[in-house]
């Protein structure tokens, strides 16, 4: 029965102007794929709805001249899965990001709603964070970046300043011999919220990974950077012992809950299995042999 | 029948309500709307147990847009010292489920529905309902429900003079199990439990309703019979039978949990306070907490067999939840799951325990799934005790034509042993089988129902045909009485239309559940359709000016016969359509019948699953289902029935369950955490239909909609030893479940 503002500007600077000014009451709209379903159920129901669909920042996907990425945080996973470049660069955050959902759904959803959303459970979250992105948020006091793991607060929350919004994910230029991968567990095989997502990155120089970064998803109540599991793989020529390190850093580094998704046990052990699925994958896109 | 004359019945025909699903035109429950019609919702419980001290509704009912309101007190009270049973029902347990009456039973139980103009604005007067309660004790386990100091639902419900949470018992008898068991050389006996599962149809309950000041009542609304619907309506509103029309929409699927009103009794007595037509709809969240499921269960049985694998006795104990009221389908349980077998001893238990969950309802076979999986998961490891392949075990014990079941019925001619022979020689059955891979087989059996349909088969003035019955088509029942039609009167099946009558305009017909309604309805319409082709020749008869009696009717047309045979040219449906008016009238017949008959259906599948033994993920590879079918009047159909069937036992063998949180209340109350099988989840489900014609049909038709799902938990429990050499006692087999289980003998190394 309350009523609801709708706006739609072109630009950043009115997006951010009329958030800001509505202290709390506005919500962003992405593709709404979480948010109208929290507003159907009566979870939020918010004065202003600030969709960002009509921003061409937020809205396009550029390759920078060093070989990065950025990705407005408005660009949903199907197109996302057009572009020509991106998922041969970072087929991991595109598997992520395109597990969302269903076709349908993939049309709407965007990684930045996924990330924004809050929930420990968002699968191109750890993607995000293995392949190390980087956020731009812009606010009443002006632009700032951050890594995506410092933005999750706890389950629906997020660690932006009031009035703030997510613009764009920057991916780095990615060294010869890297890949990355992600797996999560569901009970069934699509249409389903992880237990566990894993998300991998790695490089390797001569058989020998160089570099490694290591997210886990739903285990803990914001999702987390493995980095002893990263340390594990760093170094070694990821043989079946090194995994096994990296799986047991994984296993310990989790904090989870038992509900109706799965038990503590389960989801500390599968956190392990998912490490070793998700670096092999990881390690054979990078050119292992 | 004659086999050959064959030439609709068994054709996989366009079904005639196949345009409108496909094309979005046909109106199921919510699409009905009236002018000046208002929106009604529910109040419901926020406690699983408590005593209603008091209800006040005068705040929401002076919220301006709200129209009426009604609790309990609108409600007509059966009151609980004396049975009122209708169908399968009991009507003291219905008033109360439609509407708290003393206690609330449930989290999600009905105690007040407004409406109001809008939506929001009755959802809004929902929360204005001030009701105060007194907060009781509850209990949603059946072993905590069965414990001598557990919260007691109904005060007035005794067992050995005391209060108790058991309100019913059932037992069949066979012989005399102490001296069978006595006689085996080897016995099998282990305790199963499973959890309740929901239905899971597509579309959520809804109705339209509308009272005219003179009580005269019409409801449109999506259910498994609108003569269900409208004698419940009327016994809980006090309106009369004849006051009221109920209209059938087109039905998203039941299977079951149709069988019972919720909301059409409460949108009455709205619009009859109102004067306004009044619409409900349930949520997917009110469709989990407050309608279905089947129960969830705690089984032990026994089974005991000399060495050559001769069963010699069985015992079988079935505990299953009602919910918060009477009416567990123990029946099922214990009636079916040992009636695949000829065994000269038998005891089945059946007890029926009330806890503070949602009121059960029919499932598909109700309770013969329950039984079938702990009796089909015995028979399994009995096969493997006896070292004996499990098809053997059960086609040594088959039963057969003469066979004397515990629950009553001398079996005539059925098809059982057919099903376990073609299993056998199934190359599914000796297909290879990879790492970490199993393979399981189990059968079952469902009574299939018969009772009262009614039929009207009407000829047009242009010569075609309508065809009308009263039950709801949830599995294609109208293709497969045009082709029965069709066939009879020797016409094109295009020239057949099949429509379903409300309860103003086709006879009383029992509802569409039991399996009943091809094999009920089929008999009603081929004897109206045989009266239909009796007057048609004596309508030939009078324009040739002979004798009916020297008339025949073949393909379509009357004939003339014995010496008048070639004296006149033959004469068309559509000739003497024509002449109707100068030949006596319309011309037309119905027929009403409580149909008896349906002799039972018998199953056997074969499931091949592979665990990921690091997840516990168990996938179906494979499944073929094997059944007695009777005559497949429209094979597509019957094979839809045959997979959906085992679609839904692999989600209630692998993850479907109902969660409950601290509070009593049930935790995943939606399709994201209650989790149905995904098509992706499932492989191709072959059907493999087996035709052993019912003798006491026209057709040969038996039930096929409810024994697929019967053999299906116990299928994949013994397929997932086959792979893990690991059995489990309890269902869902979900991951958690199956990689804690793997995990045990690992730790114990
Ligand atoms: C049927 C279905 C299936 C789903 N399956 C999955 C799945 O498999 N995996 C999964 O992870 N999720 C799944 N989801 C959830 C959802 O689709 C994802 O979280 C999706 O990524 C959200 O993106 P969106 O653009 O639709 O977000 P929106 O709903 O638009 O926004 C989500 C939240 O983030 C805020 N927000 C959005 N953009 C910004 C911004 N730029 N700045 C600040 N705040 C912002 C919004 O205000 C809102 O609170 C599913 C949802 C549905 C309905």
């Amino acid at each position: 029965m309350t009523d609801i503002r709708y706006l739609a500007p072109r630009t950043l600077d009115e997006a951010v102007g009329a958030f800001a000014a509505a202290a709390g009451a506005a919500r962003i709209l992405a593709g709404g794929t979480d948010l109208l379903v929290q507003m159907k159920a009566g979870t939020v129901s918010p004065g202003l709805i600030v969709d960002i669909k009509k921003i061409a920042e937020m809205t396009t996907i550029e390759e920078t001249a060093d070989g990065g990425f950025c990705i407005g945080a408005a660009v949903s996973g199907a197109v996302l899965g057009e572009h020509p470049r991106f998922g041969k660069v970072w087929p991991g955050v595109l598997e992520a990001v395109n597990l969302i959902g269903s076709t349908q759904v993939q049309g709407r959803a965007t990684a930045g709603g996924n990330l924004c959303n809050g929930s420990p459970a968002g699968d191109s979250v750890p993607a995000m964070i293995a392949a190390g992105a980087i956020v731009t948020v812009q606010g009443p006091k002006g632009r700032r970046q951050m890594s995506v793991e410092a933005v999750p607060a706890g389950p629906g929350r997020t660690n932006f300043a009031p009035g703030e919004i997510l613009v764009a994910f920057t991916l780095p230029p990615r060294p010869k011999g890297s890949g990355d991968a992600y797996l999560r567990m569901i009970p069934r095989t699509e249409m389903d919220i992880a237990v566990v997502g894993c998300g991998v990155s790695l490089t390797l120089e001569k058989g020998i990974c160089t570099a490694a970064r290591v997210a886990l998803g739903a285990v803990a109540p914001t999702v987390l950077l493995v980095e002893a599991a990263a340390k594990a793989l760093v170094g070694t020529k990821l043989d079946a012992a090194d995994l096994d390190t990296a799986a047991a850093a994984c296993s310990a580094s989790c904090r989870p809950i038992d509900d109706k998704r799965g038990t503590i046990a389960y989801r500390t052990k599968v956190a392990g299995v998912l490490l070793k699925r998700t670096a092999a994958i990881a390690a054979d896109r990078a050119g292992k042999v | 029948m004659n086999e050959h004359s064959n030439k609709w019945i068994g054709q996989r025909t366009i079904r005639p309500d196949g345009a409108d699903k496909v094309t979005g035109r046909a109106a199921f429950g919510a699409d009905t709307t009236m002018p000046g019609m208002i929106w009604g919702k529910v109040l419901r419980s926020p406690h699983a147990h408590a005593r209603i001290r008091s209800i006040d509704t005068s705040k929401a009912e002076s919220l301006p847009g709200v129209k009426a309101v009604v609790t309990a007190r609108d409600i007509v009270n059966f009151t609980t010292d004396k049975p009122f049973i209708l169908g399968i029902q009991d009507m003291r347990w219905m008033c109360r489920n439609v509407m708290a009456r003393e206690k609330v039973l449930f989290h999600g139980h009905p105690v007040a529905a407004v409406a109001a103009a809008t939506e929001e604005i009755a959802a809004e007067a929902c929360k204005m309902i001030s009701v105060e309660y007194e907060v009781l004790p509850w209990v949603i386990e059946i072993e905590d429900a069965i414990k001598p100091d557990a919260p007691i639902l109904h005060e007035f419900n005794k067992l050995d003079g005391k209060p108790s949470n058991i309100t019913g018992k059932l037992e069949h008898k066979l012989g005399d199990i102490a001296a069978g068991f006595a006689q085996a050389e080897v016995i099998v006996e282990r305790s199963f439990k499973t959890r309740p599962v929901h239905q899971g149809y597509i579309e959520p309950h809804a109705c339209l309703v509308s009272v005219a000041s003179d009580d005269k009542t019409t409801i449109w609304s999506s259910s498994q019979g609108q003569f269900m619907v409208r004698a419940m309506t009327a016994l809980l509103t006090g309106l009369t039978q004849s006051d009221i029309r109920a209209i059938p929409a087109e039905i998203g699927g039941g299977f079951g949990g149709k069988t019972i009103v919720y909301l059409e009794p409460l949108a009455t007595m709205l619009s009859k306070k109102s004067g306004r037509p009044v619409k409900m709809v349930m949520s997917r969240e009110e469709v989990m907490r407050a309608s279905g499921p089947t129960s969830g269960s705690s089984s032990t049985v026994k089974i005991g067999a000399t060495k050559d694998g001769r069963i010699v006795a069985a015992h079988g104990i079935y505990y299953l939840q009602a919910g918060a009221l009477p009416g567990s389908p123990i029946r099922g349980a214990a009636g079916c799951s040992f009636a695949p077998y000829d065994i000269p001893n038998v005891l089945s238990q059946g007890f029926d325990v009330v806890s503070n969950r949602s009121k059960v309802v029919a499932y598909r076979a109700p309770g013969a799934p329950i039984g079938a999986y702990a009796v089909e998961c015995v028979m399994d490891e009995l096969a493997v005790a006896l070292k004996m392949d499990p098809l053997e075990l059960r086609l040594k014990n088959a039963a057969k034509q003469g066979t004397k079941a515990a629950h009553g019925p001398v079996y005539p001619r059925i098809g059982f042993v057919e099903t376990l022979e073609a299993a056998r020689a199934h190359p599914h059955y000796k297909a290879p089988l990879g790492k970490h891979h199993g393979r399981g087989v189990a059968s079952g059996f469902w009574f299939n129902a018969g009772g009262e349909s009614s039929a009207q088969v009407n000829i047009t003035e242009d010569g075609n045909v309508v065809v009308m019955t009263g039950h709801p088509d949830i599995g294609g029942s109208r293709a497969a009485i045009a082709n029965i039609a069709a066939e009879l009167i020797g016409i094109d099946y295009k020239s057949v239309s099949v429509l379903i009558g409300d309860t103003a305009t086709i006879g009383y017909s029992n509802m569409t559940g039991g399996s009943r309604v091809l094999f009920a309805s089929a008999m009603v319409v081929t004897q109206s359709a045989e009266k239909v082709i009796t007057i048609l020749r004596a309508r030939a008869a009078k324009i040739w000016n002979i004798d009916p009696d020297a008339v025949t009717w073949e393909d379509g047309a009357a004939r003339p016969a014995g010496d008048n045979a070639g004296k006149f040219a033959p004469l068309t449906l559509a000739e003497i359509a024509a002449k109707a008016t100068e030949t006596g009238g319309p011309i037309g017949a119905g027929v009403q019948l409580n149909t008896t008959g349906a002799e039972g259906g018998f199953a056997t599948h074969i499931c091949d699953v592979e665990v990921d033994v690091d997840l516990g993920i168990v996938r179906v590879l494979r499944y073929t289902a094997f059944q007695d079918v009777g005559k497949a009047v429209h094979p597509s159909y019957v094979e839809g029935q045959m997979q959906g069937g085992v679609a839904q036992g692999i989600g209630w063998a692998l993850n479907e369950e109902y969660i409950y949180n601290r509070n009593g209340q049930v935790d995943n109350a939606g399709f994201l955490d209650y989790r149905m099988p995904v098509c992706s989840d499932l492989p191709m489900l072959d059907a493999v239909m087996i035709e052993i014609p019912n003798p006491k049909h026209p057709q040969g038709v038996r039930g096929v909609g409810e024994v697929p799902l019967v053999p299906v938990m116990a299928a994949i429990a013994n397929a997932i030893h086959d792979a893990l050499g690991i059995r489990f006692y309890s269902l869902p087999m979900s991951p958690p479940k199956v990689l804690e289980a793997l995990d045990l003998p690992r730790a114990a190394e």
